[in-house]
């Protein structure tokens, strides 16, 4: 560690100073790894947490501790509770990397403010991701993944999925949705790529988030002399943001469209392929899809290493006092995998009824993009299992790259024959 | 069985209206919640009990209306 990180570490833990109930295990590093030849279970760390120790102390990165949160009623609790602030801003906020940190400090978006004006900010998007809205663009969701399967599919018989497929395909989307050119998509899906992996250096970082601020805010420049019925310019023209805040508005959405769908369509593909018997279920009975997305989204949980919340005041959960100052790191899918909730949860089980998963999170910032989120995945699963009979993996298992480097979970490539 | 919603707390994330169509629906201009039916029958009581549990922002909350009855009766009492 260098001079610069203890200094960095110091300040990180705080000026509360460390609980006097310090848990008797010692402290899990966070991220932690997932174990060999599991790559869609929880790192066997968080496991052990959830069964042992669920709440827990935590190490991160550099060298601060938090509290880690693995069952799911204790992340709910958090999650739901306003004495958690999601402000990264607030002294004792955990981050994952030093990347994280400048992605969550320099320039907030409402998914790291608190109520009133988290709400008030997000309000102003609520009414462009309704279900009804969602709902009505399946249509041309479908139309854009045929297209997208034409074209991948003319003439050979072997592709990256993610490439082809499970990217474009949200990307179009969010495109159209945002009114922002589908043709700059190299540009956005590089610097998205940047902004989530934990290796990135905060410089890398600052660059990637100022390249895409300049971009949107020429975007946002473009909307006023030219509207158009983009979720961009309809922020221009309520006129209650000037244009860097439509900006940040606008990559944040722009982020979380490209790659959490794209990255829950691939990883969906590569679990249902590795559970023949679960895909066969679902292509025999088509009508499944709704409850099987749910389930994927259960039993991947892409938003693997948790979400990160600081305590505003003392708060007791799950026998532990977390107190003010401290962070809390909520572990989605060791919540996703609590057997109290979800028997036999460590199985994919295309019938179950897993609607009270959180790999959405819970709470008020829980996924503003869910509704679309649902409708792409339902439509992208079905599409591909219906119109590619054959599917199968084209490289060992072993060799899948994981994206275990990046916030958001999934596969840097998914190579597929048919 | 009886339904309130608090649309002050909704932040609109839809999952009621997935659960249960004929109880929850949201407003045209801001996505945020609208009960359509504050005593839904028998049948749907499985779905709104569902809604609420899975209510990000707690704004569902279902009242047994059995109870309050009961309740009532034994105040008068």
């Amino acid at each position: 560690m260098t001079t610069a990180e203890r200094t960095e570490a110091e300040r990180n833990t705080g000026s509360t100073g460390p609980s006097e109930d310090l848990a008797p295990l010692s402290p899990l590093a966070v991220p932690a790894a997932r174990a060999d030849g599991c790559p869609f279970d929880p790192a066997p760390g968080v496991e052990r947490a959830r069964r042992e120790e669920p709440v827990t102390r935590a190490t991160l990165w550099d060298g601060s501790t938090c509290w880690l949160v693995t069952r799911h009623q204790d992340v709910r609790e958090v999650l739901g509770d306003p004495r958690f602030s999601a402000d990264a801003a607030r002294p004792g906020f955990p981050f994952l990397t030093a990347g994280g940190r400048e992605l969550a400090t320099s320039k907030p978006t409402f998914i790291r403010q608190d109520d009133p004006e988290h709400a008030r900010l997000r309000r102003m998007l609520t009414a462009d991701f309704m279900v009804k809205k969602m709902e009505a663009m399946r249509p041309e969701v479908q139309r854009l993944a045929d297209d997208l399967l034409d074209r991948m599919t003319a003439g050979r018989n072997a592709a990256d999925l993610v490439a082809e497929f499970a990217l474009p395909l949200p990307s179009l989307v969010i495109c159209l949705l945002l009114g922002v050119p589908y043709d700059d998509h190299e540009f956005f899906q590089d610097r998205s790529r940047l902004l989530l992996s934990l290796r990135s250096t905060a410089e890398e970082v600052r660059t990637a988030q100022a390249d895409l601020q300049r971009y949107l805010s020429r975007l946002a420049a473009a909307k006023q002399r030219e509207p158009d019925d983009g979720i961009v310019s309809r922020l221009v023209a309520r006129g209650e943001l000037d244009f860097e805040e439509i900006a940040s508005m606008g990559r944040l959405l722009l982020i979380a469209g490209h790659e959490t769908t794209a990255n829950m369509t691939a990883l969906s593909t590569l679990a249902l392929l590795r559970n023949p018997g679960q895909l066969a279920r679902l292509r025999e009975d088509p009508s499944l899809i709704k409850g099987a997305v749910e389930e994927l989204l259960r039993y991947l949980t892409i938003v693997h290493n948790g979400l990160p919340r600081v305590a505003t005041e003392d708060v007791t959960l799950g026998g532990r006092t977390i107190r003010a100052g401290e962070g809390v790191l909520c572990t989605l899918n060791s919540a996703n995998r609590d057997e109290g909730v979800f028997p036999g949860g460590d199985a994919l089980d295309v019938g179950r009824d897993a609607r009270r998963h959180v790999a959405f999170g819970f709470g008020v910032h829980q996924c503003l993009g869910q509704p679309l989120a649902r409708v792409e995945l339902q439509i992208a699963v079905e599409t591909l299992l219906r119109r590619l009979p054959d599917l199968r993996l084209d490289i060992p298992f072993e060799d899948v790259p994981f994206r275990h480097d990046m916030g958001i979970y999934g596969v840097h490539a998914l190579p597929v024959a048919w | 069985m009886r339904v309130h919603i608090d649309q002050e707390k909704c932040c609109g994330a839809g999952s009621c209206v997935l659960s249960a169509p004929e109880v929850f629906d949201q407003r045209e201009e801001d996505g945020i919640v609208v009960l359509l039916d504050a005593e839904p029958p028998a049948g749907l009581h499985e779905a709104v009990h569902e809604a609420a549990a899975i209510c990000p922002a707690a704004a569902i909350s279902v009242e047994q209306v059995e109870q309050l009855d009961q309740a009532e009766r034994v105040e008068r009492v």
